[in-house]
């Protein structure tokens, strides 16, 4: 399986990250040797197993619908790149 | 003073020989003295470990010390800290002053024990070297020409130069077993939910867990007896009574199966590497134990099924990363999307920036099934082996890893030749599985960690193994000349 220059410049997109143009061949010789790693599931037969997404088979926990944190609006976006108003600024997005 | 254990400390505390203070203040000159030439530290706490080890010791006089009441310890930077830097190893969060603690952080202070501060880590826990952290490599105490492992590795070098008689680390495909191999301490994986990962920087949720990394398996047992717990913020944590971890220390080995997996003794295996294992494994059967070699069939599927499943959760986890409410926010954004593409293309290193794009590839339209699903399919059947093999044996050893480590830089540009040093480890995350790397011997100068493999929920055993393993063998008190002298 080997990405080429268009196929990564999609997942990037997809993952949201900006990739310096000279630096996507990389990029793209390491992820398809990563997945040609990956490749060698597909050797297996897997037919009939049930998926496993957790490793003692858990199932989600369900809490009871009640108040147990209080505001910590300030403490939290004090750590914020930008914040007015208790809101947190972006550039604007509808004009 | 900085060559005893914790249960050696904890006793020199509680008979006054020693004060908190005292031994605080002998790490953290340790530390400024000696870590310079390792890295392990991204931050010291020295303020703050001292108001601490001062409490402890009023706690002490007052009669309510506990037996890690003004111990100091260290933290992977990986645990939020209140009011402390905590940056997991990433550009991404060097501004990040953590607005509370991490369970495990919370349990440990409330056990006494004091923070030296804040261990180097590759970035967001993704490398078995350190060589990915942003603040730079972190050094082997052994040899400072070679890697301490990872992605616990600061963990694993401060414990081994005695710069902390003890650190927690993080686990999510062998990085506390790992390198605490190739630092020659002893390290513990526990069962999948036993600690908590509640204020624990996520990677792979379904793998990750913290553990102890210590000098020796008794150390271990302490510090889980602090760190362990059902956590209701935790949504995987394990509601169930934990139990006392030192309480089948002294148990005899008499009568322990063994499985000697054939699987982690072929080619790939470093021949030095093999013949300290094997010795070892000598040493366990003179304390009554039998041998038997046994197969893991899978075990070359869980490399590859490794990758596709951690990077899948990764991207999920990581795209929380996305300069708005609180870490790294590139300048001058033009618009939203740029403002996320470039903080998260700045703020991420390229390992990190991989193994999002293999994630988030691995999740997309058309692919989810071949990869993703395939992936968790592989992974029972990776249970599946582990379950038939606890039918016949009590544990499973073999080498943690294999080799006894490698240069700084002889891996950093291949990642396929630094994700196979995990051979051996990755399967005990995908299966939810306790282990432990234990001391065992030297080659080629280097230490050699021994792996044992047990059941889920079995780690007083597991601990047991260790301790009884300790009590007749001295591996785990060999420290490196030049840190320890």
């Amino acid at each position: 399986m080997a990405l080429d220059k268009s196929e990564v410049e999609k997942i990037a997109h997809l993952a949201r990250i900006a990739i310096n143009e000279d630096k996507i061949p990389e990029y793209a010789s390491s992820l398809s040797s990563i997945l040609g790693l990956v490749e060698q599931m597909q050797s297996t037969n897997t037919d009939d197993i049930e998926p496993m997404a957790h490793p003692l088979d858990a199932t989600q926990r369900l809490r009871d619908d009640a108040v147990t944190e209080s505001n910590q609006r300030d403490a939290y976006q004090k750590i914020a790149p930008a914040t007015e108003d208790g809101l947190y600024l972006v550039p604007k997005v509808i004009d | 003073m900085h060559n005893k254990t914790l249960v050696e400390l904890s006793q020199q505390l509680a008979s006054g020989a020693l004060s908190s203070v005292e031994l605080t203040q002998h790490f953290l000159d340790r530390i400024k003295l000696l870590d310079p030439q390792l890295n392990s530290f991204i931050s010291t706490t020295d303020e703050l470990a001292l108001a601490q080890a001062k409490i402890a010791d009023e706690l002490r006089a007052a009669g309510s010390a506990g037996p890690l009441t003004g111990i100091p310890i260290a933290h992977k930077d990986i645990f939020c800290t209140k009011g402390v830097k905590t940056t997991a190893g990433s550009k991404m969060l060097d501004n990040f002053i953590s607005p509370y603690d991490a369970t495990v952080v919370e349990k440990l202070n409330a056990a006494g024990t004091i923070t030296l501060g804040k261990t180097n880590m590759d970035e967001f826990a993704m490398g078995s070297s350190n060589e990915t952290s942003f603040y730079g490599a972190v050094k082997n105490p052994w040899n400072t020409d070679y890697v301490p492992g990872g992605s616990s590795g600061g963990s694993a070098a401060c414990v081994a130069a005695r710069l902390a008689p003890a650190a927690t680390g993080t686990d999510t495909g062998g990085s506390i077993r790992q390198p605490a191999s190739l630092c020659g301490i002893t390290g513990l994986k526990p069962t999948y939910g036993s600690i908590s990962r509640w204020g624990m920087i996520a990677f792979a949720s379904s793998l990750d867990q913290a553990g102890p990394m210590t000098q020796t398996a008794e150390d271990a047992a302490l510090m889980m007896n602090a760190m362990s717990g059902f956590d209701s913020k935790d949504s995987t944590s394990i509601n169930k009574e934990a139990p006392d971890y030192t309480s089948e220390l002294n148990n005899s080995l008499e009568g322990l199966k063994v499985g000697l997996p054939k699987e982690f003794f072929k080619e790939g295996l470093d021949s030095g590497v093999q013949q300290v294992i094997e010795t070892a494994i000598k040493d366990i059967e003179k304390l009554g134990a039998t041998v038997k070699e046994i197969s893991l069939s899978t075990t070359d599927l869980a490399v590859p099924a490794y990758y596709v499943i951690a990077p899948a959760e990764a991207s999920s986890n990581l795209s929380r990363f996305d300069g708005v409410r609180y870490g790294y926010r590139c300048d001058n954004p033009a618009n939203l999307e740029d403002l996320y593409k470039r903080s998260r293309g700045e703020g991420f290193g390229e390992e990190v920036q991989r193994r999002i794009l293999i994630g988030a590839y691995a999740l997309s339209a058309g692919f989810y099934d071949a990869y993703y699903i395939k992936a968790q399919k592989i992974r029972r059947l990776i249970k599946n082996d582990f379950d038939k093999a606890f039918a016949d044996v009590d544990v499973i050893m073999g080498p943690t890893a294999p080799s006894a480590g490698f240069a700084l830089g002889e891996k950093a540009d291949d990642p396929i030749s630094m994700y196979l040093s995990d051979i051996y480890t990755i399967a005990v995350n995908l299966a939810g599985l306790p282990a432990m790397s234990v001391p065992a011997g030297f080659t080629a100068g280097l230490p050699v960690g021994l792996q044992m493999i047990g059941s889920h929920f079995s780690e007083p055993r597991l601990l047991n193994i260790a301790h009884q393993f300790q009590q007749a063998t001295d591996w785990h008190k060999k420290t490196p000349d030049a840190f320890t002298k």
